[in-house]
């Protein structure tokens, strides 16, 4: 191997510095967040301890934590679920020519770059329009139903649901793109050539090939929605996830709890990307061992 | 061979398509003409009216030649935006530039990629509020400068502060610029480097000759990114300036939390112009469906 160049020592450099800067502050909030009991803030590390998550569990201040906590774990998981579906689909579409195609790619693209308050205030108003025209039917027509039972459309799984997707889709429709594109048509032949039925053919050929992405768009689909703030922070109706609880605590906390907060939704982010990335991994292996041995020479 | 029918594109495309149509399109078309609606103190009214545009730029020319409140809001955020765009850019080539050129294996440059990339999927609130114990007044960094005896007080501009807002935007967002820069530069043929070198240009001329123009694709969608993140932001600003620095984005949060709907509309409206037209001068470059 020739000599590397000064130029990579500098660059390898200025790689470690930004590592550094990406990593850092979250480890510095992890390691403060086993602050001992009469800990502070910042450092000094006044010992060591699980104090401030059990404070957490205890509940701080009037903020209902563990129901956020749910909340936002349900959200995740059924944003994701929807997300890989819908995602595959249009993937799928995607590689023939229907009618209205360039629109769709563009409003994804659009719905990737508008300003989230934006598109947040925009359900926020719809949802509003509608609760209104229902309530003024209730009032026109006289339905007790509504009266007595009605009170809004907007919720979590209504409106918050919608604005996670928004945010979500847009990846999963990119993701799937780049599968597509490099993606060999002669395996689709062959299997419909052998008398497979469509499904058969995408169950037992296109998926095996695609599954790697496929994880990658739910793990998109899970932590994108499980950290999403600015698009439900005016979408949520009257429950709240847990990063709208958290900002709101960043105003009111101050002791390390906030800290234990962080390092707990932290962990189960990251849980989910390792997950993910094994999984990946698995699939990787299992390919390379059971895979074909073309271009591999003979052996 | 069983054909699919000619409409199977249509219902596949068709999840994505109506949840885009009920979550996006009509929410925007919503917001657009509650703009030109009238409000009260308890709820909103369809009327056909340009008061919610005349309020926004109230005394901006009466006012002249002092700036109002809009325009200097939106100084305010369109200078952050520059700041932001070019610190990424800078930082953000450097990286991809190193990983596609310096590093040898693509294995590894898997990895690294990987390393920039995970922390995108962690919670922004919670990587805003990692940096209280560094920049705080009590904070790593003033400790370390009072230990090193470079200041004799805590500096206390570190932290709530226009530097901590630029500080997190770079942190949370030059991933919006490595990710499409390292996609065109992947692209880039390692021949022409070569060629550069063996007809004499030096490292620098072969970047700004060859590399930075093949990047182009990579630097205006990353641009448009970083660029439209922090024209809409409202968040970053509001944590790490300690709800003291106005933006566009936080005046229609603020208007949507006091319930004047149509004026955050009108807002929103003014925002998305601004934000579309900016995007439009930078696609005149690239055509973005080229490139995936």
């Amino acid at each position: 191997m020739d000599r590397r160049p000064a130029s990579f020592y500098w660059l390898a450099a200025f790689f470690c510095v930004f590592v550094l800067f990406l990593y850092g502050p979250t480890l510095t909030i992890m390691v403060l967040s086993f602050q001992g009991p009469q800990g502070g803030l910042t450092f000094p590390m006044n010992g060591v301890s699980l104090h401030w998550f059990y404070q957490l569990f205890e509940g701080i201040g009037v903020v209902d934590i563990g129901s956020a906590l749910v909340n936002s774990l349900k959200l995740g998981l059924l944003t994701m679920a929807i997300t890989v579906v819908a995602s595959v689909m249009a993937g799928l579409a995607f590689r023939r020519n229907f009618k209205g195609s360039g629109f769709l790619f563009y409003t994804a693209i659009a719905s990737l770059i508008v300003p989230s308050i934006v598109v947040s205030l925009g359900i926020a108003l719809e949802f509003r329009i509608a609760d209104d025209t229902i309530n003024a039917i209730g009032d026109a027509y006289e339905v007790e139903w509504i009266w007595d039972n009605f009170t809004t459309l907007m919720g979590l799984f209504s409106s918050g649901l919608g604005a996670h997707l928004t945010w979500t889709f847009p990846f999963g429709l990119l993701i799937m793109f780049a599968v597509f594109n490099r993606f060999n048509p002669a395996f689709e032949e062959a299997a419909r050539d052998l008398g497979a039925t469509p499904w058969q053919t995408f169950r037992h050929v296109v998926l095996p090939i695609i599954v790697p992405s496929v994880f990658g768009v739910a793990l998109f689909g899970f932590t994108l929605s499980w950290d999403e703030i600015a698009r439900s922070s005016q979408a949520v109706g009257s429950d709240n996830t847990l990063p709208i609880t958290l900002r709101g605590l960043t105003t009111t906390v101050t002791t390390p709890a906030i800290y234990a907060l962080g390092t707990l939704t932290t962990a189960i982010s990251l849980a989910v990307i390792i997950t993910s990335l094994v999984a990946v991994m698995i699939v990787q292996r299992r390919r390379k061992r059971h895979g074909s041995d073309a271009g591999k020479g003979m052996v | 061979m069983i054909a699919q029918s000619r409409w199977t594109p249509y219902w596949q495309a068709a999840p994505m398509t109506l949840v885009f149509a009920v979550f996006f399109i009509v929410p925007l078309i919503a917001t657009f003409v509650v703009s030109f609606w009238e409000y009260n103190q308890y709820s909103i009214q369809p009327a056909m009216t340009g008061e919610n545009y005349t309020e926004i730029f109230d005394g901006c020319i009466a006012g002249l030649p002092e700036l109002c409140t809009i325009f200097k809001t939106y100084l305010s955020t369109l200078k952050f935006a520059a700041i932001v765009w070019a610190l990424t850019l800078v930082i953000g080539f450097t990286i991809a530039y190193f990983l596609v050129f310096h590093i040898r294996t693509l294995t590894m440059q898997i990895i690294l990629a990987l390393v920039c990339t995970i922390p995108f999927l962690t919670s922004n609130v919670i990587r805003m509020i990692s940096w209280i114990p560094l920049l705080g007044r009590n904070g790593l960094v003033n400790q370390a400068l009072l230990g090193l005896g470079i200041t004799d007080q805590p500096l206390d501009w570190l932290l709530y502060s226009n530097f901590s807002v630029v500080l997190a935007f770079v942190h949370l967002n030059t991933v919006f610029m490595i990710i499409p820069l390292l996609n065109s530069m992947f692209r880039i043929d390692k021949s022409l480097i070569e060629a550069a070198y063996d007809t004499g240009a030096s490292g620098w001329q072969t970047l700004v000759n060859v590399v930075i123009p093949l990047s182009k694709t990579g630097i205006a969608i990353g641009s448009i990114f970083v660029i439209t993140i922090v024209m809409g932001d409202y968040i970053t600003i509001g944590v790490m300036g300690g709800q003291q620095i106005a933006s566009v984005g936080k005046i229609i949060q603020v208007q949507t939390n006091f319930l004047q709907f149509p004026l955050a509309a009108a807002n929103a409206v003014l925002l998305l112009v601004t934000v579309l037209s900016m995007i439009l001068l930078l696609t005149r470059i690239v055509d973005i469906r080229k490139e995936l």
